[in-house]
């Protein structure tokens, strides 16, 4: 058993040493303060941050839904709304191109209506990203809402509070460690992202190439630029999984999420 | 101006179809067992569980009617709620708890505060503004939590077994400040329990829950002195036998035959006390003014000096003699004896 899980470490150890041992250190800081390099950085800081904004927005109240309101077909609804966790991110680009694009079904609309094109653009990239990343949100604060003691909210409408000041005073104080979770997965997820990027958004300097993006494509110019990128998404994900260790891993997730004295 | 409901709700198992009237400055007790739907009536009349047919109305403002499409939502509706476990939000100090309801309703947090603080004083909490309810025991969190109910004055006031959490020990002490604070609203009340002593202490009418179905209604005296459902005939501890009279002869549902006094013919009650009935090895012949019935003993049960012993027969009984008259017989479950009573013991009364 020990000897298996010590083999198991290593696989996932191994890769990281080899970056490690490869790293160019004397050139390190050189590359990462390079133009490219910081316009790359920027560019995914930006348009990871937006992804997170708009993941919150929209997936909280998904959420919510998801975990309070019955309605047939529930389940499935869930399903879609998470497929593009386990979709190869290509197809979801794909699929975001085909709906979104220029000659899309809902893009020509867009483009003859209010001149605005997604593909190709920075907002494209804001797009795919929150395509891959909101679930992570979705399910992390649903799990939340379904621990959570129903009546609680119940007891808040009872003393006068509208729906949305119980979920403004109430609910959203209980779930705020998941929403904080759920939201840094998302964030994370949005910054690795690169295969719904890059068919959706393409791969411009400046525009659309965010850090995998220059990562990948530094890889055949420069492997030792490469290198040190890399070493920075993996330091910024390693540090995201450390501070999340409680809260997604331990007992916050698996506890219960509780209002109540 | 009252509180009027007749509900009729299906949920899972309980069929409710229940008709409650509470009148101004009344504390009416709905006493029942586990499962009878009593804290079902509470989420309908708070608005939690909107009802399938019938009508709820309070001071004569329709809040819910199928029938008519009306609806009104928990937070429109004049009513205050004392939960069971009290529900007392933890991420807010004791004060913000009890200042909540003003605060929702759009109060400057000032005056929410100014009022939540005389709230406090009144139920002595006082010193407890700033605590977070996890600090306050079982009593003191009952008084925030009544405190945080009648603090938007509501007209309606519902507590859900509000002395169910607590203690034994401290039950009593906290049942007593309760009867007092609750003097002080003038509104309608209505309280959840399934103890005789809440509803003894607190209430001044009491509506007996059985399975969905108000069975009984009146002072907790008149309600224990003519029991009309199994729950309250052994709440007071007799035996009540339930079928039609007919020429002074009760004939129960299941064929059995009870020699009575004297009764108006008709669906009626029977009521026969433990220690009225006698036990006899073997049965006694001519004396038609008494009953006889052959009984399996189920159970014996000692009470101090007296023994409870439990029948099954044509007419399942509960009957009490002593110990020694217990150890003169020898009895044991599975003994069968003959249980007699007089027919001038047996109380009747019209279903």
């Amino acid at each position: 058993m020990l000897a298996l899980a010590a083999l198991a470490i290593l696989f996932f150890a191994l890769p990281l040493v080899g970056l490690l041992w490869r790293a160019p250190w004397s050139n390190a800081w050189g590359y990462l303060t390079d133009d490219n390099a910081l316009t790359a950085l920027r560019l995914s800081l930006i348009c990871s941050l937006w992804a997170t904004a708009l993941s919150v927005l929209f997936g909280v109240p998904l959420a919510w839904v998801l975990a309070r309101v019955s309605f047939p077909g529930r389940g499935a609804v869930r399903a879609l709304c998470t497929l593009s966790m386990v979709l190869p991110p290509v197809v979801g680009g794909l699929a975001l191109f085909f709906a979104l694009g220029r000659r899309g079904l809902v893009g020509q609309w867009l483009y003859r209506w209010f001149d605005l094109q997604l593909p190709f653009t920075t907002a494209g990239v804001v797009v795919a990203q929150t395509f891959v990343a909101m679930p992570f949100l979705v399910i992390t604060v649903e799990a939340a809402l379904r621990q959570l003691d129903g009546r609680a909210e119940d007891a808040s409408r009872t003393l006068g509070a509208s729906r949305w000041y119980t979920f403004r005073r109430v609910t959203l104080p209980a779930i705020r460690p998941a929403l904080a979770a759920g939201a840094v997965l998302a964030w994370a997820r949005a910054l690795g992202e690169f295969g719904a990027t890059i068919t959706f958004a393409g791969n411009f300097p400046g525009t659309t190439q965010t850090m995998p993006l220059a990562v990948y494509l530094a890889r055949e110019t420069n492997p030792e630029q490469a290198i040190v990128l890399a070493l920075l998404l993996i330091a910024i994900s390693f540090g995201v999984l450390v501070s999340l260790r409680d809260r997604w891993f331990g007992r916050g997730a698996a506890g219960r999420h509780s209002v109540l004295a | 101006m009252s509180l009027a409901a007749t509900l009729q709700l299906q949920l899972g198992s309980l069929d409710l179809q229940a008709e409650l009237d509470v009148r101004p400055g009344e504390l009416l007790a709905l006493l029942g067992p586990n499962g009878a739907g009593k804290s079902t009536v509470l989420r309908c009349l708070a608005g939690l569980a909107p009802i399938t047919a019938g009508r709820i109305a309070i001071d004569d403002i329709v809040v819910d009617e199928p029938a008519t499409h009306s609806f009104v939502e928990p937070e429109h509706r004049s009513i205050g709620v004392v939960f069971q476990d009290y529900l007392l939000f933890e991420h807010m100090t004791v004060l913000e708890n009890v200042a909540y309801g003003l605060r929702a309703r759009r109060q400057p947090k000032a005056t929410a505060h100014r009022v939540a603080r005389e709230w406090m004083e009144r139920v002595g909490l006082g010193e407890y503004c700033d605590q977070r309810p996890r600090a306050l025991s079982g009593g003191q969190a009952q008084r925030a939590a009544l405190a945080r109910a009648l603090a938007t004055s509501p007209r309606v006031l519902l507590l859900d077994e509000p002395l169910a959490a607590l203690d034994a020990g401290t039950r009593a002490g906290v049942r007593r400040d309760l009867r007092r604070h609750l003097q002080s609203f003038d509104g309608m009340r209505v309280m959840v329990t399934h103890d005789p002593v809440d509803a003894y202490a607190l209430a001044d009418r009491v509506a007996i829950l059985d399975e969905g179905r108000i069975v009984q209604t009146g002072t907790l005296a008149e309600v224990t002195s003519h029991p009309r459902s199994r729950y309250v005939a052994d709440l007071v501890g007799v035996n009540l036998v339930a079928g039609t009279v007919l020429d002074g002869v009760l004939h129960t549902d299941t064929g059995a035959r009870v020699v009575i006094a004297d009764a108006a013919p008709g669906a009626s009650f029977a009521v026969i006390r433990p220690h009225s009935i006698l036990l006899v090895q073997h049965p006694a012949d001519g004396a038609s003014a008494r009953n006889q019935w052959p009984g399996v003993i189920t159970e014996l049960d000692r009470l101090g000096d007296r023994v409870r012993i439990g029948l099954d027969g044509a007419v399942p009984l509960t009957a009490e003699i002593t110990i020694a008259a217990l150890d003169a017989m020898e009895l044991r479950p599975g003994d069968t004896v003959h249980a007699s009573v007089k027919a001038t013991d047996i109380e009747v009364y019209p279903a």
